[in-house]
């Protein structure tokens, strides 16, 4: 395929999931939006009125940062898992395998419709939490490139997880038992400064921590972990998803028969 | 130059969970010349479709070779992608997406631009009778719309060959029939076509040449006439029965 042949069928890829994701907004971009507003309402206004500030921030402004990040993590992975999986089950996938298209630009596609959907969700919830508090941007390329590359992580995330689902529920599984408690004790709602020394260590090994930390630090300027040490976990896991989706798209492990 | 080059294809699916390894391929060797209407016939299990997988990348070979119009299935896996078109047995299109949009995005993945793919997509659902509903959800479609619709999409991309697998299974007499002149008049245009199905007097009234496997090797690859004079004559369902028999364990 000619380099322009590859973008035709890369944006033909992103195009659908977009439409796709726009066509169904009650099922992909509405539930974390309700989820998130009750969050605001719940945590924030009522509970959080009863909390002192945290950083020199009240506790509205603390959560918002990691509430964003928690929708945006949950789209950008529900959205790769199920559509992989779907495609998969109903073998469209095959369409796309008999093209001349190269695994890298599939599993690209993939990746970016899960990032659209990450980004999607971010900035609605984000425009809803104005309505509840006030925020002001510290440093818009830290916001962007935190948000950003952990929807691509977590877009990388879901995929590998729709390469070994061998159902419904596998699909479910990983979100349920392994990000939505991560996500809880990833710092959303606290600072671990806040936590006894042990758990203090034990929050260290939670990736999602240093995620919740890099995009707060960008609307808010403060953060419990160095920002270099942020970035390089995000980067770290990103290289270790490609690398697992490489090798399993080339040996077509979960892909082809 | 020769559509299908296959020497010594063999594929061993791995038993799970205590099943033994199944030998679908045993060493196939198959030739389909450019510009063939080609019969791939077999009982259910007899290896048609592992064939059909290894070909179109779905299906990772044991070993073996495979060349399409020379190039290699693995080595030059992208260009040896671009001159197949695939039509499977089972229907596998989003039942929520238009007629329409099925066959553009299959005419994207290909690379093509999308003004070219609209009136590429125009031009086979005119052809194939599915032009008023180009608009409709595909899940609105009868099952013979389904599977013209399955030839279009394997088609927009002009492929230089078409491989279809079982593609007339549920469709009525005189659907068949016009689907028959359809792949006619497309194969006297220059595709070649391999053709897989279980209604043996349709291999007989389209194929020039064709094979028959049965449990994994190919038990007879000559043309459609010589096997027929071979045997007096005979109808080809009663020469395909007879060599299928005499392969199956007394």
């Amino acid at each position: 395929m000619t380099p322009q042949q590859m973008w035709i069928a890369y944006y033909t890829m992103l195009r659908n999931e977009i439409v796709r994701i726009l066509r169904i907004w009650s099922q992909t971009i509405l539930p974390p939006v309700v989820t998130s507003s009750l969050y605001f309402i719940v945590f924030g206004a009522f509970i959080g009125s009863q909390i002192s500030s945290i950083d020199g921030f009240s506790y509205m402004q603390f959560i918002v940062p990691g509430l964003i990040m928690m929708s945006v993590i949950t789209s950008a992975y529900s959205n790769t898992v199920s559509t992989f999986y779907f495609a998969k089950w109903i073998h469209t996938l095959d369409e796309m395998l008999v093209s001349p298209m190269p695994e890298w630009l599939i599993i690209l596609g993939y990746v970016s419709g899960g990032v659209m959907r990450g980004l999607i969700v971010g900035v609605v919830v984000l425009l809803v939490s104005l309505f509840f508090t006030h925020l002001a941007i510290f440093n818009v390329f830290v916001l962007v490139a935190a948000i950003l590359l952990t929807s691509v992580l977590f877009a990388l995330g879901g995929l590998i997880n729709g390469v070994f689902a061998k159902g419904f529920d596998g699909i479910s599984i990983v979100p349920t038992f392994v990000l939505t408690p991560l996500t809880y004790l990833g710092g959303v709602f606290y600072s671990v400064h806040s936590l006894p020394p042990l758990w203090q260590t034990v929050s260290l090994f939670n990736p999602i921590l240093y995620m919740v930390n890099a995009f707060r630090y960008g609307f808010l300027g403060v953060s419990d972990i160095p920002l270099w040490q942020c970035f390089g976990v995000l980067l770290l896991f990103m290289a270790i998803f490609l690398g697992v989706l490489g090798y399993l798209f080339r040996r077509g492990i979960g892909v082809r028969n | 130059m020769n559509a299908i080059e296959v020497k010594d294809l063999r594929k061993t699916y791995t038993g799970t969970k205590g099943q033994g390894n199944v030998e679908a391929l045993k060493g196939v060797t198959l030739t389909v010349s450019e510009g063939d209407f080609f019969a791939l016939l077999g009982p259910n299990g007899a290896g048609k479709t592992t064939i059909i997988g290894i070909l179109t990348s779905l299906v990772n070979k044991t070993s073996g070779e495979a060349h399409i119009f020379g190039a290699d299935i693995e080595k030059d896996r992208s260009l040896a992608k671009t001159y197949i078109g695939l039509v499977p047995q089972e229907f596998n299109f989003n039942i929520f997406e238009k007629v329409i949009d099925i066959v553009t995005t299959q005419a994207g993945f290909y690379g093509m631009p999308r003004k070219e793919a609209i009136h590429r997509a125009d031009e086979l659902l005119k052809d194939l009778g599915l032009w008023d509903k180009r608009n409709v959800p595909s899940q609105a479609l009868s099952g013979g719309m389904k599977r013209r619709l399955m030839i279009a999409r394997g088609l927009v991309h002009a492929p230089k060959l078409l491989i279809l697998d079982e593609p007339t299974a549920g469709v009525d007499v005189e659907m068949r029939h016009d689907m028959w002149t359809f792949l006619r008049k497309l194969n006297e245009q220059g595709t070649t076509i391999v053709l897989t199905t279980h209604y043996l007097e349709e291999a007989e009234a389209l194929c020039r040449n064709i094979a028959i496997i049965n449990k994994g090797s190919i038990v007879v690859n000559e043309s459609m006439k010589q096997l027929l004079e071979s045997r007096g004559h005979a109808k080809l369902e009663e020469i395909y029965l007879d060599l299928i028999k005499q392969e199956k364990p007394s």
